[in-house]
């Protein structure tokens, strides 16, 4: 999933402070599930917003909606009864729900309310973590299932580099190294003649190298 | 102010809180009229969102009262209370709001002592701090009128 943050409560008060009705549109997909921008956190926001203004003296007007997905022109024309009706528009989804909102209602301005902030899994309750980087051109089925893009700081595609020291990486202790993990990984599995296959330099253009990337279905394209 | 008496929202287990001040009510045990109960089956029944509205509609303090720690008896319900309460501290802070305003306590069903205890003390403390800012933003229509 797309994982995101709140942004600082006081970043999102500066964004609205000229405005006096908001609709604050919560996302029910990615966001719900990272717990940073469904209908929950759309709710607890819309509060904390009204504490804030309320103790200014200023009674603002929120409407809470929350669209399956955000991402989706068929579930943003959903806003359209209530778009007349706000000043502007506070969105809690992904980077991606925030730029469909403002390429459909094109007359109002859109806030991002969270920091998108990488594809991740959830590791546990309340701890996700980044798994893929979307390099268009997946080679987990070489590295028997952890993807050194992602996972490796540096994005070594052929075994770890000298900093890593008992398995972890040198950029802290809390991060694994990638290439420890694949290796124990392709043992477990009996299959450690790929750990001996050199990889050759990452065609890097499928991963944004070569400019904003889109997908065309024909096939389902109306 | 002087005259100010604080409204204060407690929200109690009802397997410890709740009961502990149905005991303080057996036992004659004094405690401020100003905590106005709500029972919940659990303290992990109470989310972020009720502790703010309660705020946003005007309550001074907002108290979450469960079971002794590790004693909860849906586990760790008391638990996951406390974590939203600093939660929501955290939101308070950030708006400049006094994080004492909300607070978590932990007794155990026959503490009737401690429930009238930190009823007491919650709302002597809520005293302290005055009434809740949007109230007084409320009473000074002249400050609303500028912003």
């Amino acid at each position: 999933m797309i994982t995101a943050e709140q942004k600082p409560v006081t970043e999102i008060i500066n964004y609205i402070s000229p405005y006096r009705r908001i609709l604050l549109v919560g996302c029910n997909e990615c966001v719900t599930v990272c717990a940073a921008g469904g209908k929950k956190e759309v709710g607890i926001l819309a509060s904390v917003l009204h504490l804030h203004f309320l103790k200014q003296g200023k009674n603002l007007e929120i409407d809470e909606i929350t669209l399956e997905r955000q991402c989706d022109p068929e579930y943003v024309e959903e806003l359209a009864p209530h778009i007349d009706r706000a000043d502007a528009i506070l969105s809690m989804a992904c980077g991606c729900g925030v730029q469909t909102i403002a390429s459909r209602y094109k007359e109002k301005i859109v806030f991002p309310a969270v920091n998108t902030k990488f594809m991740g899994a959830s590791e546990s309750q309340g701890i996700w973590a980044e798994r893929c980087q979307g390099c268009g051109d997946c080679m987990l089925g070489i590295t028997g299932g952890i993807c050194p893009v992602a996972r490796c700081s540096k994005h070594l595609l052929n075994g770890p580099c000298g900093g890593t020291s008992n398995g972890q990486c040198e950029i802290g202790p809390e991060t694994d190294c990638a290439w420890r993990l694949i290796w124990e990984r392709l043992k477990e599995l009996g299959m450690e003649d790929r750990y001996e296959e050199i990889m050759e330099a990452k065609d890097w253009r499928p991963s944004g190298g070569a400019g904003p990337r889109k997908i065309i279905r024909e096939d389902l394209s109306l | 102010m002087n005259n100010f008496e604080p409204e204060i929202v407690a929200f109690c287990c009802h397997y410890c809180a709740y009961t502990a001040a149905d005991m303080a009510g057996s036992k004659r045990i004094f405690y401020p009229p100003n905590v106005k109960i709500i029972r919940v089956p659990c303290t992990g029944k109470v989310d972020a969102i009720h502790i703010l509205k309660a705020l946003e509609k005007g309550a001074d303090g907002v108290y979450v009262a469960g079971c002794l720690e590790g004693d909860c008896h849906f586990k760790n319900g008391n638990t996951r209370a406390k974590h939203r309460v600093t939660y929501v501290q955290k939101y308070l802070n950030d708006l400049g709001w006094e994080t004492q305003r909300v607070a978590m306590m932990n007794m155990s069903a026959g503490m009737g002592e401690r429930f009238a205890g930190t009823a007491r003390e919650f709302t002597e403390q809520i005293r302290q701090l005055g009434p809740n800012p949007i109230k007084i933003a409320a009473r000074n229509p002249k400050e609303q009128a500028a912003i």
